[in-house]
């Protein structure tokens, strides 16, 4: 699967889709393969205010636990409840099945993330 | 690193590789739950060549091995399996083996992959301080070892040979394919029925293509199709077998393990038995009360997963700590192994673990989670 060039990407294998100041979050194929079968997904409430560099979700798989950071600071608008009924779709397709949207309140952090060849040059080799 | 005499056969699969041991060894070829509920329904062909195998042979070498051994290893047969521990002076596990009887004077010791170097000073050092007349030689490299596991795999294996199939648990037998050597036991590390065979790595290619003629590997309706570490360790799991670093250590007594099967304590009685390293200090522990932990199954409510070093607790108090855990795929909620202490383990105790920002509710359950139906 090839790496998405209509977002950006964080060293903490995040992505990041901008649209205006509604920010998309969710998981990378490197990271995907490496937790394996993902298990469980519990995602902050929306309303939830993050700082960027806070951690917005944690993700079980049959290995391990982890958490997933947000690049930016603002408030958890929408959660992918998908994911909750059937944590495996971030197995299948980690850059269609999102975690959460943020309404950003400040997008400086995009600045630090990566576009999808320097990801996959620098990151995830 | 080490790579498995399966390597190309790994690749060719698509596994996802990872290092494990020092070795490059597939976790998963497809998602692991797949491949766990292939194990329990069909059959599974894993790739065990990290583990180490260990020949010792010679005028002392069951002498040898009774005193490394916590069971009796004088009165195996030849053609019969010995799951055992090699335990250290305290009674702490240096790890796990099986002993395969190959003759009166030559066994064939298979260990843990992370324990093997240590195992082989071991061994030497023990055989030396008593001028042993033992010959250890490292087999690891020179051979593989696969496992196949799973309700259909003996009647797939009955079709290459009709012996096979009317081995006993923990015998092997001995096959000869033109001129190399297959060791094929019926013994396993997944609940399941199956096979482990030890062969000369040069003749895995064709070893496989006769093992699995039948097995359909690659297509949809697959017998049999290759598994990796990730579900064999879920297998194990919810088959209660212990993982040395997990439920087995250095500084675990064995006698807490609940494999008590495997420790003989009234070795040395007859003449000519030794005795065993470590047995000085369980008996000693037996003496005194036995040991003060106990190895318990936890199911688990919701859908968080224990993981190892975890706190257990009691009424709010610690009482002990998670080895292992998995989201049981056979079950479909969370399973763990723990210590708990030995008058706190009784099955039907409310129990929580804590995993740091939320509180796993459980219950103490009898150990296996699973058995195979007959």
């Amino acid at each position: 699967m090839t790496t998405p060039s209509d977002r950006v990407y964080s060293e903490t294998h995040e992505w990041h889709q901008a649209d205006g100041n509604i920010v998309t979050v969710g998981l990378t194929r490197h990271a995907v393969d490496a937790l394996t079968d993902v298990t469980y997904v519990e995602t902050q409430p929306t309303d939830t205010e993050v700082g960027a560099g806070d951690s917005i979700a944690e993700v079980e798989s049959v290995k391990t636990t982890s958490d997933v950071y947000a690049a930016v600071s603002g408030t958890i608008i929408e959660t992918n409840a998908a994911l909750e009924e059937n944590p495996g779709l971030l197995n299948e397709n980690p850059y269609e099945h999102w975690l959460v949207r943020i309404k950003a309140s400040d997008l400086s952090g995009l600045e630090s993330c990566v576009d999808a060849a320097t990801y996959d040059n620098d990151y995830a080799s | 690193m080490h790579e498995s005499p399966l390597h190309a056969y790994h690749i060719e699969h698509g596994a996802q590789l990872v290092e494990y041991a020092g070795w490059h060894m597939p976790i998963r070829y497809t998602s692991i739950q797949e491949e766990h509920h292939q194990v329990r329904t069909s059959g599974g062909l894993f790739d065990v060549s990290h583990m180490g195998r260990v020949k010792m042979s010679g005028l002392h070498a069951k002498r040898l091995l009774e005193r490394l051994c916590s069971r009796r290893i004088g009165n195996m047969t030849a053609g019969q399996c010995r799951y055992s521990m090699v335990c250290n002076e305290h009674g702490g596990v240096r790890d796990d083996v099986i002993v395969n009887r190959m003759e009166e004077d030559e066994f064939l010791v298979v260990v843990n992959a992370s324990n093997r170097e240590k195992l082989l000073t071991h061994f030497e050092e023990v055989r030396k301080a008593h001028e042993w007349k033992v010959k250890i030689e490292d087999q690891t490299m020179s051979t593989a070892m696969v496992a196949l596991q799973g309700p259909r795999v003996m009647d797939m294996i009955s079709k290459v040979s009709s012996e096979i199939p009317t081995l006993k648990r923990y015998r092997f037998t001995v096959k000869n394919l033109l001129v190399l050597k297959l060791i094929v036991s019926r013994t396993g590390y997944t609940g399941e029925d199956g096979v482990e065979v030890i062969l000369p790595a040069k003749a895995v290619g064709m070893a496989l293509k006769l093992l699995l003629k039948d097995a359909n590997v690659d297509g949809a309706e697959a017998l049999v199709r290759p598994i990796g570490l990730g579900a064999r360790d879920t297998l194990r799991l919810e088959a209660g077998m212990p993982l040395y670093g997990h439920e087995l250590g250095e500084d675990i007594c064995a006698l807490e393990s609940g494999m008590n099967f495997a420790i003989t304590l009234d070795k040395g009685q007859t003449e000519g038995e030794e005795r065993f390293i470590g047995q000085d200090a369980l008996e000693k522990i037996m003496a005194n009360g036995g040991p003060a932990r106990t190895l318990v199954g936890i199911a688990c409510q919701g859908k968080r997963t224990p993981r190892q070093d975890m706190p257990v607790k009691i009424d709010g108090s610690e009482v002990g700590i998670v080895t292992s855990g998995c989201m049981s795929p056979t079950l479909d909620k969370p399973i763990a192994m723990a210590y708990l202490p030995a008058d706190q383990a009784e099955v039907g105790t409310t129990v929580e673990i804590d995993a740091g920002r939320a509180m796993i509710a459980g219950e103490i359950v009898p150990l296996p989670f699973y058995k195979a139906p007959n």
